[in-house]
């Protein structure tokens, strides 16, 4: 199955809808941690460069601006990468954006492993685990730039705290410009499948879609889920997943405790359908330096291996 | 002394009495100490300084104040409640299940507090970004945060003293409650830093000192710091912890704690007194 890539990577996708959300939304202010080049915010200082703010390398402060912007009235889009934008800003965003409430989207780039190159620093392999424990956060994990764009829009329409989980790099191309992205909602990519249930999300996605020929050849006919939203998480359609199939595979760019697997999980645990998951992701090690490819073929997320997965699943 | 000054120091005179009552009626141990330190600040900003409406807290173009040293707020919900933004009898659940007044402000629950604060450290950034939005959109509002002398060794005050000359937000202004005690004792016996104003100087702050309980050198400076313009101002104001009560003035066991019966009627009747002089 030969691969094709998108022509523009997640966070120039992520740009285009930011400027789109600006010419909509007067009051809505982009603020960097000099990131604003690095994190798609280009279009947005071209057209609306005063309500662009790079305020240094001071990612807490980022957030803090943010949190101050939508305190005074305003709507605010703070964005930086995966560990810096979950773990450095931990606090501020629980406290000052997540306890008030507050309109304040954090956009996270060089998550899962397309922090690549960087190595364990740059890459994002907790995060989802850290915001998912704040309470009225909203995240959303966009499979590839088409599936981005539709859901940074979403995202920057809904009011309130939210994280978008994006990459670097042009990944494979899964959707195109008939994306439909509904906050909370899974997309059913497979439906009738009965044998097993497999969740993805993110760039896992595309991976999943290469490993449904393997299985396949199996006789196995697999459910394929894609969650972009974590949380909410669409417990309707995991509840389906565990009552029809009877067993769910989940995948994902994420360290396996916190992340999609651990949500899949604990909604599986609290309905009435028998259930095992297995959860496919980074087995709670930390990884290393290299091409974004490589490190998800070598980090459980080869199409071979969630083939095999899937396969001893049922 | 002119009657609005003596009506500012009326009026602290009542917060001070307030901040006693929630102390001693408290369920869990308030902090009069730091409360009392920056009351006659809190007094001089709502009471005469800045643009509020209590009929409507959420006004767009209200000044705002930022209590980054969220632990002080009896003197803030006092002087919310006095100013009429929610009833008096509101100040006996503070801390309590249930009540309107959280252990630290809550933007959500709080009528008139401006922004959640308490996470020391947060607060100068916060109000930075209101600074920044109000400025935008053209408000002549004014952006007020108070800080503990103690709390400004938390690192992210120093990202917002960095980033606000550069934002060029000369409508905030940062005050420093120096009280000289933090919750562990003197401040510089655990930090000394002799040049900190300076500090501020030089990384393009207006700076300003005034003794913070001579409520004339309290207004004025303030005064000076709203009309100032082309750089952010942060004011250096001298205090005492615990001031107003003799038991706890310059005592750090003042800190959190609450009083016995004999120690809150000591207050009392030395706040009365004092009203008296007024």
């Amino acid at each position: 199955m030969s691969v094709k890539y998108d022509s523009i990577s997640t966070r120039d996708a992520f740009g285009i809808a930011l400027v789109e959300a600006a010419r909509e939304y007067p009051n809505l202010f982009a603020i960097g941690a000099d990131t604003t080049k690095s994190m798609g915010f280009k279009p947005m200082m071209k057209e609306f460069p005063d309500r662009v703010i790079n305020n240094g390398i001071a990612e807490q402060n980022m957030a803090m601006i943010g949190a101050g912007i939508a305190a005074a009235g305003g709507r605010a889009v703070i964005a930086t990468y995966a560990p810096f934008a979950s773990m450095r800003i931990s606090e501020q965003v629980r406290t000052f954006i997540c306890y008030p409430n507050l309109d304040v989207k954090v956009i996270s780039g060089l998550s899962g492993l397309s922090g690549n190159i960087e190595g364990v620093t740059h890459q994002g392999l907790e995060d989802i685990g850290v915001m998912r424990s704040m309470a009225n956060m909203v995240i959303v994990v966009p499979a590839d730039a088409a599936s981005c764009t539709a859901a940074a829009h979403e995202v920057l329409k809904y009011v309130g705290p939210a994280y978008l989980r994006i990459g670097r790099g042009a990944v494979e191309q899964v959707f195109d410009s008939n994306y439909k992205f509904v906050l909370g909602k899974a997309n059913l990519l497979d439906a009738a499948g009965t044998d097993v249930a497999v969740i993805c999300n993110g760039c896992a996605v595309a991976r999943v879609l290469r490993a449904k020929a393997v299985w396949e050849n199996s006789g196995i006919h697999a459910r394929i889920i894609e969650m972009p939203t974590i949380k909410p998480i669409d417990a309707d359609a995991v509840l389906a997943a565990a009552h029809d199939c009877g067993r769910i595979v989940t995948v994902e760019e994420h360290n396996i405790i916190g992340g999609l697997g651990s949500a899949v999980c604990e909604v599986v645990c609290a309905g009435d359908s028998p259930c095992r998951v297995t959860r496919v992701g980074i087995d709670d090690i930390y990884t290393e330096s290299g091409p974004h490819d490589q490190l998800l073929d070598k980090y459980n997320l080869s199409p071979e291996h969630i083939a095999s997965v899937v396969v001893s699943a049922v | 002394m002119n009657d609005s000054i003596r009506e500012l120091k009326l009026m602290a005179n009542t917060i001070r009495r307030d901040i006693i009552d929630i102390a001693y009626k408290a369920q869990g141990p308030s902090h009069p100490g730091p409360a009392l330190s920056c009351t006659d600040i809190v007094t001089a900003l709502y009471f005469d300084i800045m643009r509020v409406d209590p009929a409507n807290p959420q006004w767009e173009d209200r000044d705002r104040l930022v209590l980054s040293k969220g632990h002080a707020c009896p003197v803030i919900y006092s002087a919310l409640a006095e100013k009429g933004y929610f009833p008096k009898e509101w100040l006996e659940t503070v801390r309590r299940v249930g009540s309107h007044l959280q252990g630290h402000p809550d933007m959500k629950k709080t009528p008139g507090v401006d922004m959640t604060s308490g996470s020391l450290g947060n607060g100068l950034a916060a109000a930075l970004g209101m600074a920044v939005y109000l400025k935008h959109e053209g408000k002549s509002s004014q952006v007020y945060c108070i800080l503990g002398d103690g709390e400004i060794q938390e690192g992210l005050v120093w990202e917002a003293v960095l980033a606000a000359p550069a934002l060029g937000c000369d409508n905030l202004t940062a005050i420093v409650d120096c009280n000289h005690l933090q919750s562990c004792g003197a401040v510089p016996d655990i930090q000394d830093v002799p040049g900190m104003a300076r500090a501020w100087e030089d990384l393009g702050w207006n700076v300003l000192r005034c003794n913070g309980h001579n409520m004339e050198e309290v207004v004025s400076t303030l005064e000076v710091a709203r009309d100032f313009r082309g750089r952010p101002t942060v004011i250096m104001a001298d205090t005492v912890k615990g001031k107003g009560v003799s038991y706890m003035e310059f005592n750090n066991d003042w800190h959190q704690k609450i009083p016995t019966k004999e120690q809150y009627e000591l207050a009392v009747q030395e706040l009365e007194e004092a009203q008296k002089c007024l």
